[in-house]
């Protein structure tokens, strides 16, 4: 690739623009429909350049929806569940890679066969556990006959609740089990040099400082990219905040209220109130990927060898 | 008493067995070089010291103290890595003082120390700097001086130079003497260089694949090596090692009947024994007449070293080399004789390759 003829840079280039047009070309429509009237975007063909009316729509958008609180609860679980992931991930990844017991391998590779077993696979064991996170428990002591022997002694009858539905535990701890992040966290820490665990040994730290001091640290680059990946991901989730929450008005996000903003039936076609709502809506995790780009070159520029 | 003793100590990764049981006693204060070519164990014993690798038999005392339990942060001992090990998210200043924050000490406390430490090493102008922004002998300091700040019982050194360049090498060599010198600090330095040894050491001990060959001074390390291994191992060019017997005459019989008079014999040295004569090309002189005890030899090629010129001769079969201090010119396949210093001489039993000393 280090020929630099005209004719390889034209081809590269024109590569570069195609690209580039079929990214952005959606996010400008969306862009040019909610600047639009109702009576500009009712045209046909529709016109290609913004107008006037951004304001209204989005204002039009955020009442219609009720982003305010929706926003509000949108980042709380995106927030929760990329901290819940990278918690879990960093060390989950710490036991497998640092520790030496019997069950290591075992333990990463039931963690890394559950990537095949995506929430919409699992959905309803999910929600049944969901709706009573003790029932696990309950059926263990029910199969081995405990309920029975307990209510026999004592007179009281066993019957373990702990309901998820309808609360932000709920809709954040289903999904912070990681294995990509695992096998992310993994990777990085296998690169990590054995005489820095054994000069940690030596300097006096036990495992936990020598997770806290050294290794994060050291890995804030990837969990940056990590969280980011991860906070898309989770404000993106649609099917599981819709199943888990039937009280949408306390905590709905705002993912499940795009539907709320598609004109309805037979109502008016106001395409733009909607454009401009998908527009709020995608803004926050734009700005994330924005701010935390700037990071990652940061974090490549300053890297020690 | 001893600061380290080691007793019997093995060693095996899985059924391997990798050291094959070492008995040493350091005494305080002593700077012990461990020397031996690559993969005879030198790292793993050093790391069964320090306590970063369990030890599979025997008994590993500091001090007087049993530690074959004993965490490595409770042994008393800091150790200097091979590539450095330092932490590369922390300035020059926190990885010296790492191992003093984990241990509590007030943060003005600490400053002072590291302050202090960063001095003697010549570090002071580098403080706030990055290990990324440090040449290699910089890095090797600030491991030095994480080490030292800790006031240890016991240096323990893996390697340390081994990626510095040649002249940062014999550098550092000197700074370690004068640390050493200034501190007193028990050292244990590991290394395959046998020049980084013997300029360092007080004694040395010399390994082979998993045994300790000889344990002594520099100096008697290379007047009466112990066996056929260091004889080959320690000096530079190597020892001439000539296979053969004596025979009823007291003549040494080697290669295609090449024969040598030699010293008396005596019981170890009877006729017929399969041995190893050794003898430094430094002992090797070159006279142009047929003497008594003078073999006769064809030179095969001059090696120049500037100062002095090796001369590779072959001698029945036998590959010999002698220095040579007279600036001569000898072209190949020129007769010559060589002859040998009598007390310079080194016998060594060809099956164990053990030393056989002429009055014992
Ligand atoms: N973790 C390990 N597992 C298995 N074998 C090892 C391990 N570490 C070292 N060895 C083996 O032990 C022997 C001695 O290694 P080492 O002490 O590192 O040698 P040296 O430092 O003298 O070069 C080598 O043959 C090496 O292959
Ligand atoms: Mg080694």
């Amino acid at each position: 690739m280090i020929e630099r003829s005209p004719l390889f840079n034209a081809i590269s280039y024109a590569m570069m623009v195609i690209g580039f047009l079929i990214v952005v070309t959606p996010f400008w429509v969306v862009l040019v429909a909610a600047s639009q009237s109702l009576s500009e975007i009712a045209r046909v063909p529709m016109s290609l350049w913004p107008s006037a009316h951004l304001w209204e729509n989005i204002e039009a958008a955020w009442n219609r929806a009720d982003l305010g609180p929706k926003l509000l609860n949108s980042l709380i679980v995106a927030l929760g569940v990329t901290f819940g992931k990278i918690t879990i991930a960093a060390l989950s990844a710490f036991s497998i890679v640092f520790f030496n017991y019997r069950a290591r391998m075992v333990c990463f590779w039931m963690i890394f066969v559950t990537l095949m077993l995506p929430l919409e696979v699992r959905i309803v064991p999910t929600y049944s556990i969901a709706a009573n996170a003790l029932s696990p428990f309950q059926t263990l002591l029910d199969t081995l006959g405990l309920t029975g022997l307990i209510s026999a002694l004592t007179g009281v009858e066993v019957s373990l609740n702990w309901n998820l539905l309808n609360s932000y535990t709920g809709l954040i701890l289903p999904l912070v089990a990681t294995a990509t992040g695992t096998f992310l966290y993994r990777q990085f820490f296998m690169t990590v040099p054995d005489e820095l665990v054994e000069a940690s040994k030596m300097d006096g730290s036990g495992p936990m400082r020598f997770f806290f001091d050294v290794l994060i640290p050291l890995s804030r680059t990837n969990m940056l990219a990590l969280a980011t990946i991860m906070f898309v991901s989770s404000w993106n989730q649609y099917l599981w905040p819709l199943l888990v929450t039937t009280d949408r008005e306390n905590y709905g996000t705002v993912v499940m209220q795009l539907k709320a903003l598609i004109p309805a039936q037979n109502g008016t076609p106001d395409w733009n109130v909607t454009m401009a709502g998908a527009l709020i809506i995608m803004l926050p995790p734009l700005v994330i990927v924005a701010l935390a780009q700037r990071w990652f070159v940061r974090g490549l520029i300053s890297r020690d060898k | 008493m001893a600061a380290i003793t080691l007793k019997s100590v093995k060693k095996n990764y899985g059924k391997t067995p990798v050291i094959h049981g070492v008995n040493v006693e350091i005494e305080a204060g002593e700077f012990i070089v461990i020397l031996g070519p690559s993969g005879c164990g030198k790292s793993t014993l050093l790391r069964m010291i320090a306590g970063l690798e369990e030890v599979t038999a025997g008994e590993i005392h500091i001090g007087d103290r049993l530690v074959n339990q004993v965490e490595p942060r409770d042994r008393g001992c800091a150790m200097v890595f091979q590539n450095y090990a330092l932490y590369p998210h922390m300035t020059v200043a926190q990885n010296i003082g790492y191992s003093l924050k984990v241990a509590g000490v007030p943060r003005a406390q600490r400053d002072e120390r590291v302050r202090a430490v960063a001095k003697s090493v010549g570090l002071e102008d580098y403080l706030d700097r990055r290990p990324g922004q440090l040449s290699g002998g910089q890095r090797q300091r600030v491991a030095m001086a994480r080490a030292m700040v800790r006031e240890p019982k016991v240096f323990l050194f893996d390697e340390p130079f081994s990626n510095l360049d040649a002249k940062l090498r014999v550098a550092m060599r000197a700074e370690v003497r004068r640390l050493h010198r200034d501190l007193g600090v028990t050292s244990v330095f590991v290394t395959h260089d046998q020049t980084e040894a013997m300029t360092l050491a007080d004694r040395l001990i010399i390994m082979n694949a998993g045994r300790v060959e000889q344990i002594g001074k520099p100096s008697e390390v290379y007047n009466r090596p112990a066996s056929r291994f260091v004889a080959d191992f320690i000096g530079s060019p190597a020892m001439n090692l000539i296979e053969g017997m004596f025979d009823e005459q007291g003549h040494f019989v080697y290669g295609r009947g090449g024969r040598l008079a030699a010293e008396p014999l005596n019981g170890q040295r009877r006729p017929g024994r399969k041995l190893v004569l050794g003898v430094r090309p430094e002992a090797v002189r070159r006279t142009n007449e047929q003497k008594p005890g003078a073999i006769p030899a064809l030179v095969e090629y001059i090696e120049e070293l500037g100062a002095a010129r090796l001369i590779h001769a072959d001698a029945s079969g036998t590959r010999i080399v002698a220095v040579e201090t007279e600036n001569v010119d000898i072209p190949s396949g020129a007769p010559v004789h060589l002859e040998f210093n009598d007390d310079a001489l080194h016998v060594f039993s060809a099956e164990d390759g053990r030393r056989i000393d002429a009055h014992a």
